[in-house]
C-alpha cells in the first residue's frame, strides 16, 4: 500500500507487513528515552519484568530535567534512583547537572535522535522529534520498561490527519501561532489516535525550530505523532548534530490520509490559548486586557536559541514591567551559552527578567514560578490546564516567545507590534 | 471479573494534572498517590470514594502527560473500573498495563449519573445501570491488549519475552 510518512517510518523498523491503519505491528525502537518523574516507576516495571540489562546501553536516555535542580528530598531522591540505575546498566546517555537539559530541546542537539527514527519516551512531549522527520511518540512508564529491556514496542498503525498549511506569516506570526491555531480548529482530541501529517510551502520554508515547536504540540490535539517531512533541513540539521547517516523520507504519493486541512496564514497573526484547554484559542486582539502576573519563557516548546533570540529582540533596551515577574529559561546549557554569546542573556537581565537554568519546572507546576490563587501568567510552553502552573485558581495562557516579551514589558497580553 | 459500585462521574477532557497534580509525583507509592487522586480537580475530592467504586468520564479522558502515576492514583484510591465515551491514546495503554479496567462506551456514558449503582462484567463488557435499568455494551478491547490482560498485565507478558532474550533470573 501507499503510506503515510507514519506507516512508512514504522514499515522500516517492523518484520510485519503494514497492510492497513489501525493493524498492530511490533517496531524496532532507535532510543527509549525516560526523565526523573517516569524513569523511577519504568525501573519498578523493569526489574519486575526480570530484566538485568537495557537492550542497548546506547539508546536508552534517562534525562533528569522535570524536578531539577532538585527541588526537595524527595524528588532528589528520585533522581538518585534513576542515577544508580544509569551506572548499575552502563547508560551512556545520562543526564543530571550541568550538562543536562530539557529532553526534548537536548536530545536533538546532542545528534541521539534524527530523521526516520522510532523514538519512545515515558514523557508525552516526545512527539517534538516528528519536526526531525521521526516517528516520536509518548508512552508511560511500564511501555517504557519494556522498550528498554527488549528493544521494540507495539504500535496501532495510526491513520493521519494532513495539515497543508501555506500563506505568507507576517513578521509577528511564528510557528507557535500556527499549532496553537491548529489546535483550535480541530480541538483537543482533533487528532486521537491519529498522526498529523504537516505539508505546504509554509512547512518547507520553515526551520527545524519551528518545525519542533509544532510537533510538540500535537499531543495537545491527542495526536499520537506530529511529523514533518525529512527533507534537506532536517538532514542538514541532523548532520550539524552529528546524528550518524540522515536521509530525506516524505510520504509516498497517493497515500490515503483520514482528513486533509488546508491552512492559510495569510493574515493570521498571534494566536492565544486561553484557560483552561489548549484549544481555547482566540486570536490575540480578541483579548481584552488581560493582566498577567508572570511570564514563563522556556520549555520544551519554546525554549530553544531562536526563541530567545524572538523574544530578546523585542524586549531589548526596554523594562520588565513592575508588576510581572518575566522567567526565561534556556532549554539547555547550549542555548545558555550561546545566548550568553549572542548578548540575549544580558538584555534580558537588563530588562529585569529572572534568568533560571534549563528546567521544565514551572510548565508543569514543579517549581521556579509557582502561581497563586488568582495569578495570571502568559507562557510559551504547551498546557494551560486547570492548575497546571500552581494554584487551581491560576490561569495561564499560552502564546509565543514575541508575545511573552510583549506581555512582560506591558504587564497585560498584548501584540508584539503594539509595545 | 464482575464489579458492583456506585458512580463518581466527571466531565470531558479530563487531563492527568487534573487526576494527579506534578507536585505530587515525587512518589510510586499506590497508596499515597490515591490519597491525591484528583486533588487537581477538586481539593479532598477523593473523600468521597468508597472502595469499588466507579469512575465515570466523558471525551478523552486522560489526556495531557503520559505519567502512569495517573490510572496508579485510581487504582489507589479504590476504583478499579473507568468508563468513559473515549480515552486518551497513552493514557488507555496505561490504564491496560496497569491492570486498571477501562470501558470505552461512546454516546452511552449519557445514561450514567453521578450516583447511579453499576454492576459490570469485564469479561464481556456490559454495563447494568441497576439504578435505571438501562444495560450498556462497551466496545470491544482490541485483541491484542486482550491478550496483555489476559497474560495479567505488560509486565508479565514482557517477563515471558525478557526470560527468552536475556537468560536472566527472574525477579520478584
Amino acid at each position: 500500500m501507499e503510506k503515510t510518512l507514519a506507516q512508512k517510518i514504522l514499515q522500516r523498523h517492523s518484520q510485519d507487513e503494514l497492510e492497513k491503519a489501525g493493524q498492530i505491528v511490533l517496531c524496532k525502537t532507535d532510543m527509549v528515552l525516560a526523565n526523573d518523574i517516569t524513569a523511577p516507576l519504568a525501573i519498578d516495571s523493569f526489574r519486575k519484568m526480570g530484566a538485568t540489562k537495557v537492550f542497548d546501553r546506547k539508546k536508552v536516555a534517562l534525562v533528569c530535567d522535570h524536578f531539577t535542580p532538585n527541588k526537595d528530598i524527595d524528588s532528589a531522591e528520585q533522581v538518585k534512583k534513576v542515577r544508580e540505575f544509569a551506572r548499575e546498566m552502563d547508560i551512556v546517555h545520562y543526564y543530571e547537572g550541568g550538562n543536562s537539559g530539557v529532553e526534548h530541546a537536548l536530545l536533538p542537539e546532542l545528534g541521539m535522535v534524527g530523521t526516520g527514527n522510532i523514538v519512545v519516551g515515558a514523557d508525552s512531549h516526545t512527539c517534538t522529534y516528528g519536526g526531525l522527520g521521526a516517528f516520536a511518540t509518548g508512552m508511560g512508564s511500564t511501555d517504557i520498561a519494556a522498550a528498554m529491556a527488549l528493544g521494540e514496542t507495539w504500535f496501532k498503525v495510526p491513520e493521519s490527519i494532513r495539515v497543508n498549511i501555506t500563506g505568507n506569516l507576517d513578521k509577528y506570526t511564528v510557528a507557535k501561532d500556527i499549532i496553537l491555531y491548529l489546535i483550535g480548529l480541530i480541538k483537543v482530541d482533533g487528532a486521537l489516535y491519529k498522526a498529523l501529517e504537516f505539508s505546504g510551502s509554509v512547512i518547507d520554508e520553515m526551520e527545524i525550530e519551528g518545525r519542533m515547536t509544532m510537533a510538540n504540540m500535537a499531543i495537545e490535539a491527542g495526536g499520537k505523532a506530529g511529523l514533518f517531512p525529512a527533507d534537506h533541513k532536517a538532514v542538514a540539521y541532523c548532520l550539524e548534530k552529528g546524528f550518524a547517516n540522515p536521509e530525506e523520507i516524505f510520504p509516498d504519493d497517493g497515500a490515503l490520509y483520514c482528513r486533509e486541512i488546508d491552512i492559510d496564514v495569510t493574515g493570521m497573526g498571534p494566536q492565544i490559548a486561553c484557560p483552561h484547554l489548549p484549544d481555547n484559542v482566540k486570536a490575540i486582539d480578541e483579548l481584552l486586557q488581560v493582566k498577567v502576573d508572570q511570564v514563563v519563557l522556556g520549555s520544551c516548546t519554546n525554549g530553544r536559541i531562536s526563541d530567545l533570540r524572538q523574544a530578546a529582540d523585542i524586549i531589548k533596551g526596554r523594562k520588565v514591567n513592575k508588576n510581572v515577574r518575566f522567567i526565561v529559561l534556556p532549554a539547555t546549557p547550549r542555548i545558555y551559552e550561546q545566548a550568553l554569546e549572542q548578548g540575549l542573556i544580558n538584555i534580558f537581565i537588563k530588562a529585569g527578567a529572572i534568568v533560571g537554568p534549563p528546567t521544565c519546572g514551572p510548565c508543569l507546576g514543579g517549581h521556579m514560578g509557582i502561581l497563586a490563587s488568582g495569578e495570571k501568567c502568559l507562557s510559551t510552553t504547551n498546557r494551560n490546564f486547570k492548575g497546571r502552573m500552581g494554584s487551581l485558581d491560576s490561569e495561564v495562557y499560552l502564546g509565543s516567545p514575541m508575545v511573552a516579551a510583549a506581555t512582560a514589558i506591558a504587564g497585560e497580553i498584548i501584540h508584539p507590534g503594539k509595545v | 471479573m464482575k464489579y458492583t459500585g456506585k458512580v463518581h462521574k466527571v466531565g470531558d477532557h479530563i487531563d492527568t494534572d487534573a487526576i494527579i497534580p506534578a507536585r505530587f509525583l515525587v512518589t510510586s507509592d499506590q497508596k499515597e498517590l490515591g490519597k491525591k487522586c484528583f486533588e487537581g480537580l477538586e481539593k479532598g475530592w477523593v473523600g468521597r470514594v468508597n472502595k469499588g467504586d466507579i469512575l465515570v468520564g466523558g471525551k478523552n479522558f486522560g489526556c495531557g502527560s503520559s505519567r502512569e502515576h495517573a490510572p496508579i492514583s485510581i487504582l489507589g484510591a479504590g476504583m478499579p473500573v473507568v468508563i468513559a465515551h473515549s480515552f486518551a491514546r497513552i493514557f488507555y495503554r496505561n490504564g491496560f498495563n496497569m491492570g486498571l479496567v477501562l470501558l470505552e462506551i461512546g454516546d452511552d456514558v449519557g445514561k450514567i449519573k453521578d450516583g447511579d449503582q453499576l454492576e459490570i462484567n469485564a469479561g464481556t463488557g456490559e454495563i447494568k445501570n441497576i439504578t435505571t435499568g438501562d444495560v450498556i455494551k462497551s466496545l470491544p478491547v482490541p485483541k491484542f491488549m486482550a491478550d496483555i490482560l489476559s497474560r495479567g498485565g505488560l509486565v508479565n507478558y514482557v517477563r515471558e519475552k525478557v526470560a527468552k532474550t536475556q537468560l536472566s533470573g527472574v525477579q520478584d
